[in-house]
């Protein structure tokens, strides 16, 4: 899928990167383990956490990941939106739960594909 | 035998908040140079986690990262209180972060398994009570 259907699905806010929400979505993981999520490289891929804070944005900027997004409306700081401005990364808010905004993507063909 | 190229920074160990400034400004430079996506992912992956031990772990260090020919040497030195038992420490899931730490995100003992695995070679020099160097080594295919 592409970032604008995420952001359908999750009837999502975007605030930032508006540009690129026509990029594609090979995979994603939903977790607030920043550790967890550098582990495995996932291509093409977006962040759903609960966790706000710039670590965020450098874990996603580190694995090359095209989309941040913080779930239960937690609303990142300028500082954070501006991180994730410099380096082109899509930063949206969702009022769901992180359960439940993975469980829609999942169910609507986004999956955990992961590469090298 | 040609010199590598050398990025020197030094690293704040007062502030969780900026830490993973260097790994991010290597991974531009590293791009700016035209190196493959996948070296210089794993060249930031394994700078950034090896920065935030040394924040975290250390109170801050210095970062050196090498560029040779055929590979890439990050060598990461603080003067923190070293580690007692490395085999213990290289275990997935083993931490001593503190509960402050873990809900920043970090903390969950992936660490040095992760920069173990994104890099080619990984040496660990320490000595408790005089600090650690963590040295890794990627390849350039
Ligand atoms: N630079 C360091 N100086 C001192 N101790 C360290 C350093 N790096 C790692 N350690 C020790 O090794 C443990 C495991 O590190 P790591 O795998 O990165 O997990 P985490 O950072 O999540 O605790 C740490 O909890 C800490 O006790
Ligand atoms: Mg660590």
């Amino acid at each position: 899928m592409k970032i604008k259907d995420l952001k359908e699905l999750l009837d999502a806010d975007v605030l930032c990167c508006e540009e690129n929400l026509s990029r594609h979505l090979y995979s994603a993981c939903g977790c607030d383990l920043m550790s967890d999520v550098l582990a495995y490289v996932k291509d093409q891929g977006a962040l759903l956490t609960g966790l706000v804070n710039p670590q965020v944005v450098r874990t996603a900027v580190m694995m090359d990941l095209v989309c941040i997004v913080f779930v239960r409306s937690k609303l990142p700081t300028e500082d954070i939106v501006e991180l994730a401005k410099e380096n082109g990364i899509v930063v949206l808010t969702t009022d769901k739960r992180l359960y439940e905004a993975c469980g829609i993507l999942y169910s609507n063909g986004l999956g955990v594909k992961e590469s090298k | 035998m040609s010199e590598p190229l050398v990025f020197h920074y030094d690293i704040d160990g007062e502030d969780f908040i900026s830490a993973g400034q260097a790994s991010i400004q290597i991974k531009k430079n590293l791009r700016r140079i035209g190196l493959s996506p996948e070296v210089i992912r794993r060249v930031s992956i394994a700078m950034y986690e090896g920065e935030i031990n040394m924040v975290i772990h250390a109170k801050g260090g210095t970062a050196d990262v090498l560029l040779y020919e055929d590979r890439i040497e990050i060598i990461l030195a603080d003067k923190g209180p070293g580690i007692s038992n490395i085999e213990e420490a290289m275990q997935e899931g083993f931490s001593t972060a503190s509960d402050t730490i873990r809900s920043l995100g970090f903390g969950a003992g992936m660490g040095l398994p992760n920069m173990k695995r994104y890099s080619d070679k990984m040496t660990i020099d320490t000595t408790v009570g005089v600090g650690t160097t963590v040295t890794m080594v990627i390849n350039i295919t």
